[in-house]
């Protein structure tokens, strides 16, 4: 009942364990290089080169350091890490255990979402064959002196806790207020020790690049965004679910295998994405051109996009964490905008201002929620200001 | 007489959890999750022994609880039904399930059921978007939730009910 | 002789948040630990880690600020500092950004003032007050931001009615969410200042608040009234309970008899409320100022806190002379000091186990209410029915003092009021005076005559130093001045949050007759060590009072002043707004000044103290009646919050 639809992933045909030897044969400086290589970016959704993180939190001197893999996926339309939780769980902590190698990190830390509770039982089992198993632990992996291991923790119902810093706050027992960068968390992360935080997917593929080596990864993708990646489709397509896709596919492409072709709009990258419009389908989902962290919804003919954005809005509204003051005013600011459009009684005159304190939002927020919150509004009034403007008040 | 001896059984177990997950700070949300867990709810009683505990501030504990939708002050019921109301279960005709769970149940969103059994809520986004509309039982997911099947749903927690019917609710 | 035995950092801010210290890179760079920035064009070199902040601050490039403090560590929450730094997809927080590598800043490009102007337009969105019935109107960095960004309308709307009920319940603290910013200024003072944690903020996004436990009453927490958070909120939503209306109705009621004494702090202050530089002593202009409000006598506090010595100095040497003579295990050592209500109410509800630490003297303020309503009542046949005691002090804690229900020991409320620094400039300027414009006048007597030992009561290490003076001379005989250049004992001076000090006690003289009735001779003393302490802010006091629950250095001592607020009474919660080290820092040094100036400077030296001790309190230092009226009990509390 709870898997979703999803085919010929490539971590099905992973050999277990195959990436994380290789790993203990190249080495800190080995890994490091592979990853690099493969020109990995973050699959959370900010895209970060995980072997720059990765040589950063290396670089760092201090012998407490962290690997926390990010399985807080909150991102509306995001459920790949559930499926990769469910069923390639191995993969993701194979993956932070290069990561802990590569960094020289003794402490890995899982964050779950409180959402997900019904995974953990499964995922510390299996933590506990790893165990027993000698793959973690001292000496894990027989490798004398390396000594990593895992521990689960647990979110309690805040999607901000996502963003990296936020996470680690919550894991040191405060609110998830997210913190100011500089310092990054490889600096300066859980209890003041260097960090690198993950997501679930760029762990899981990590182990992959390690087996097929940078080169076979390479293969897939663009030249900026390389790769495979795990898309999570939803809304109205014929068949909603996690697809393998290569980055830099067109949303075209895309609607045409989930079934989707009569879409009139696609929302790429959940409540913090963009919301692209049927005249530019040929865009590509790529870093370069449309980034995502996987979630793709679609939107049928019928759609309102006013409600696209006033759900979205109240999403934030909800979700914002509320220290900073662009953010914490400025969503529901922009929400009452939307009523105010639902209602019709909105100035093209305030409309103007509504847009422009979005933009003001997006650049001046502590962090990436207040800085994407408005996306989906905006994209929505640019391209659809035809079906929003002038309405006459909704029936009932 | 049987306060007392009710919050110092609460006490122990605090003290237990201290024990088991240590007194630094980063304690903190674990032990509040088990007691969450437990006992439906952190009351002033548990914020205050926690916060000794670990030197801290009562009302830091309380920022935290308050934070934090899936920890409350306030008494929730022994089956918390969180319905996605987010976009794509939006678009999955929540709405109608959303009636149906105010309906059979005979409580608003927000609100707990005067048996203190059921507390209804509204969750952001639950990665079930493929399959809405989809709600949390506690832990439990049910996915393509429809109005008929809400029924069945509370029926089988209400199952949990006549089995341990004897067994007193703790707190 | 002093040392840093305990980490001068008191914030328990993540590691991110804390204040960026310029990196200690210094050694180790080449470069000597500096790094070039560009800020509007103009280019200059900064010490690595300083903040964007610091470097346009250096450079006379002015840059609005809200949530900033340079007393707290690092929010970075309200974001109308953002500034642009090249490379970077949005604007930076300037007070949060340490330079580590060389950038370029941009400070008022078209996105950083529309920003901005946004971000304060939100602001007023969500604030319900009028400036014109706002006790921070001319004072008020909300207000300044928005004459300063030309707000002529309220871009997204302006609430019409309060969302939140204002909090009266405290004595000292009166907090109004409806003007509430969520810089988190006071969070951050309450907790890592103070570490009384009576504020944080709750919920989150849109609904965020700051609140107490439980959003209980003011008056039900564990608030020591310390009122830290009240000098350091940018806005009108935490205020002083303000007593103004009685004083002036005691003022204009002809049949009371209306005296006001005033302490040390405010004579420091209170020129900073008429435009004044920081540190600009008003003494004497104030004492005219007060007359022509019509307060018909004005003392100096500095006469009770000279009392103060001699009472808590003799229960001192009591204890030493039990501890050390008669052996009496139970007698509880280091003795601290009493006279800051904060730290009375820190230590009540934190470590009630230590109350027996704690002198029992009364505050000078509290003493000099019974004297007045007992001693100077008789002296001058004035019913005491007919006193209203007002208490110019610093301090909001004061307020909270004055109305603990045992101070009554005159057989009347002691103190009626307890009026702040700002409250009384406020006064004066109702009176339409111009208090820097007033002659200079003394203060009346019989307690006219101040020593330095009582001014310096108003900075942090003061209350150690007059106690230390008077110490030396009674016991040792010999003249401070012989063991201290100008009689100034620098080693408890100063801002550091804990200053431990070690006195060698080689020579006795004989006992003098003020204290001749307690012990035979000082025999006992010779050849003995004298250990003091002195900490400031209740955040350096826990750390002590936990050093001593451990058994560690602190718990040798035998005499640790504790003042509740940072500074010391000169950065007192009444004190006028805004503060900061060095503004504190030149309060104090306008309070060394009229030390220095100060004919008498011992306590033990003011005749009006040897007056009274033989015309009043005839039995001496801790006899009968100095013990109903001038020493006190306290309340064990607990921090449970009921
Ligand atoms: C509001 C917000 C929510 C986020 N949620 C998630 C999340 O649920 N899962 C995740 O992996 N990254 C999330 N991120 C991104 C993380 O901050 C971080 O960039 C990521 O975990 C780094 O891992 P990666 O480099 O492997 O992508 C979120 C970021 C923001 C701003
Ligand atoms: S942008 Fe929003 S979520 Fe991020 S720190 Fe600011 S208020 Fe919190
Ligand atoms: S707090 Fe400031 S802005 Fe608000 S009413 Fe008072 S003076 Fe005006
Ligand atoms: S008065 Fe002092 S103790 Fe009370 S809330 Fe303010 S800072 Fe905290
Ligand atoms: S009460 Fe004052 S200091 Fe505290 S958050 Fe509000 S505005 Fe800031
Ligand atoms: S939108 Fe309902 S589960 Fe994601
Ligand atoms: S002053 Fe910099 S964010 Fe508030």
């Amino acid at each position: 009942m709870i898997t979703s639809t999803c085919k010929n992933l490539t971590f099905a045909t992973i050999e277990a364990g195959a990436g994380l030897k290789r790993a203990l044969e190249l080495g800190q400086a080995g890994i490091i290089r592979e990853v690099t290589d493969s020109g990995i970016k973050g699959r959370g959704g900010a895209g970060f080169p995980s072997g720059v993180k990765w040589n950063l939190c290396a670089a760092a001197k201090d012998p407490q350091k962290y690997i926390v893999c990010n399985a807080d996926e909150g991102e509306p339309g995001t459920f790949k890490d559930r499926i990769i939780l469910t069923t390639y769980a191995g993969l993701v902590f194979e993956g932070m255990t290069i990561a802990a190698a590569a960094v020289n990190a003794p402490k890995g830390i899982l964050y779950l979402r409180g959402e997900y509770t019904y995974l953990r039982e499964q995922l510390e089992a299996e933590l506990q064959a790893l165990r027993d198993d000698g793959k973690l632990g001292e000496n894990a992996c027989g490798k004398k002196g390396f000594t990593f291991d895992i521990e689960i923790r647990m979110g309690s119902g805040a999607y901000v806790c996502g963003e990296e810093t936020a996470l680690i706050e919550s894991l040191e027992g405060h609110r998830g207020e997210p913190r100011n960068r500089p310092p990054y968390p490889v600096n300066t992360g859980f209890d003041g020790h260097p960090t690198a935080v993950n997501n679930v997917e760029t762990l899981a593929w990590i182990s992959c690049i390690l087996n097929k080596g940078s080169d076979w990864f390479r293969q897939h993708g663009t030249e900026k965004s390389t790769g495979l990646k795990l898309f999570s489709v939803s809304g109205d397509c014929d068949m909603p679910g996690v697809y393998e896709l290569p980055l830099g596919i067109t949303v075209d492409q895309l609607l045409a295998e989930v079934g989707g072709s009569n879409a009139k709009a696609v929302q790429i990258g959940g409540a913090s994405g963009r919301c692209v419009p049927g005249s530019q389908f040929d865009r590509k989902i790529a870093y370069e051109d449309i980034p995502t962290g996987g979630s793709v919804i679609v939107f049928g003919p019928g759609r309102d996009m006013l409600d696209v954005a006033q759900n979205f809005l109240e999403f934030m509204v909800e979700e914002s964490c509320g220290q900073c003051t662009p953010c914490r005013y400025g969503n529901p600011t922009l929400l009452e905008g939307v009523e105010m459009l639902r209602n019709g009684r909105c100035s093209a005159g305030y409309l103007k201002e509504l847009v422009s304190l979005g933009e003001s939002v997006q650049i001046s927020s502590k962090c990436g929620l207040g800085q994407s919150s408005a996306n989906a509004f905006l994209s929505i009034i640019e391209h659809f200001k035809e079906e929003i403007m002038g309405r006459t008040v909704d029936a009932v | 007489m049987t306060l007392m001896t009710q919050q110092e059984r609460l006490r122990g177990e605090l003290e237990s959890l201290v024990a088991q997950y240590g007194t630094a700070r980063n304690a903190l949300m674990p032990i509040l999750q088990e007691v969450q867990r437990k006992y439906y709810r952190i009351d002033d009683y548990a914020i205050q022994v926690i916060a000794d505990l670990l030197d801290i501030h009562p009302v830091e504990v309380h920022s935290v609880v308050s934070f934090y939708s899936f920890l409350d002050f306030k008494p929730k019921g022994r089956f918390v039904v969180r319905l996605c109301q987010t976009l794509c279960c939006e678009m999955a005709d929540k709405d109608r399930v959303a009636r149906q769970l105010s309906n059979d149940l005979g409580i608003e969103f927000g609100q707990t059921t005067p048996d203190g059994k059921f507390t209804l809520e509204y969750a952001n986004c639950i990665g079930m978007c493929d399959q809405g509309p989809a709600l949390l039982v506690n832990d439990k997911v049910h996915t393509r939730v429809t109005p008929e099947m809400v029924n069945q749903i509370i029926e089988s927690c209400r199952q949990v009910f006549g089995l341990h019917a004897t067994q007193p609710m703790e707190h | 002789m002093s040392d840093k035995p305990i980490s001068q950092d008191t914030s328990r801010a993540p590691t991110s948040q804390k204040r960026a210290t310029p990196i200690q890179a210094g050694a180790k760079d080449a470069i000597g630990g500096s790094v070039s920035v560009t800020i509007d064009g103009e280019k200059t070199k900064v010490p690595l880690g300083t903040t964007i902040l610091e470097a346009c601050r250096e450079m006379g490039v002015h840059i609005p600020t809200l949530c900033h403090h340079s007393d707290l560590c690092i929010a970075g929450v309200c974001r109308v500092c953002v500034v642009e730094v090249e490379g970077m997809r949005t604007l930076q927080a300037a007070c949060a950004f340490p330079i580590t590598a060389p950038i370029t800043v941009r400070t008022h490009t078209a996105q950083v003032r529309r920003s901005r102007r946004h971000i304060i337009d939100l602001m007023l969105k969500y604030h319900y007050g009028e400036c014109y019935a706002c006790g921070r109107n001319n004072n008020c960095e909300l207000q300044a931001l928005a004459k300063e960004y030309g707000v002529d309308f309220f871009r997204f709307g302006h609430p019409d009615k309060p969302m939140h009920d204002v909090d009266r319940s405290s004595h000292s603290v009166v907090r109004d969410m409806n003007k509430c910013v969520l810089c988190r200024r006071c969070v951050r003072t309450c907790i890592d200042l103070q570490e009384v944690g009576v504020l944080e903020a709750i919920e989150r996004g849109e609904e965020t608040t700051i609140s107490t436990y439980l959003d209980k009453p003011l008056g039900d927490v564990v608030c020591i009234n310390c009122g830290q958070c009240i000098n350091r909120c940018p806005t009108g939503a935490l205020r002083a309970n303000d007593p103004t209306d009685e004083v002036w109705a005691a003022i204009e009621d002809p049949t009371k008899h209306v005296v006001i004494q005033t302490a040390p702090s405010p004579r420091a202050g209170i020129g900073e409320c008429f435009g004044l530089e920081p540190g600009t002593p008003m003494t004497y202009e104030m004492n005219t100022a007060l007359r022509r409000c019509g307060f018909d006598k004005i003392f100096d506090t500095n006469f009770t806190a000279d009392l103060t010595i001699i009472e808590e100095g003799t229960e001192l040497l009591i204890r030493l002379y039990k501890a050390l003579v008669e052996k009496d295990t139970e007698v509880a050592l280091p003795q601290y000091t009493s006279c800051s209500p904060g730290w009375v109410k820190y230590l009540e509800h934190f470590n009630p186990e230590m109350i027996p630490n704690l002198s029992t003297a009364k505050s000078p303020q509290q003493m000099f209410g019974a004297v007045i309503k007992t001693y100077y009542a008789k002296m001058h046949n004035i019913d005491p029915k007919d006193i209203v005691t007002v208490a110019l002090m610093p301090c909001s804690a004061k307020k909270f003092e004055c109305n603990r229900p045992e101070m009554c020991d005159s057989g009347f409320k002691d103190v009626d009021y307890g009026l702040t620094t700002r409250e009384l400039g406020k006064m004066i300027s109702e009176a339409g005076i111009d208090l820097p414009a007033m002659p200079k006048s003394d203060f009346d007597d019989p307690f006219g005559t101040a020593t330095g030992s009582g001014v310096i009561f108003g900075a942090t290490g003061g209350v150690m130093e007059a106690a230390l003076r008077t110490v030396i001379e009674l016991v040792v005989g010999c003249k401070v001045e012989d063991l201290f250049e100008h009689a100034d004992i620098l080693p408890v001076r100063g801002f550091e949050g804990v200053r431990y000090v070690e006195l060698p006690i080689t020579e006795v003289g004989p006992v003098p007759e003020i204290v001749s009735h307690l012990v035979p001779n000082w025999d006992w003393l010779k050849g003995a060590t004298l250990k003091v302490a002195v900490a400031h802010g209740t955040a350096n006091a826990k750390k002590v009072l936990d050093d001593i629950k451990a058994g560690g250095k602190f718990s040798e001592c035998h005499f640790i002043e504790f003042m509740g607020c940072p500074g010391g009474c000169i950065g007192g919660g009444g004190q006028p707004i805004p503060t900061s080290p060095e503004i504190r820092a030149a309060r104090a040094a306008a309070i060394y000044a009229e030390d220095a100036d100060c004919e008498v400077r011992k306590s033990h030296e003011n005749p009006a103290v040897l007056k009274i001790y033989n015309d009043f309190l005839m039995e001496g230092p801790c006899g009968h009646l100095s013990h109903k009226l001038l020493h006190t009990g306290y309340t064990a509390r607990g921090k449970y919050i009921s």
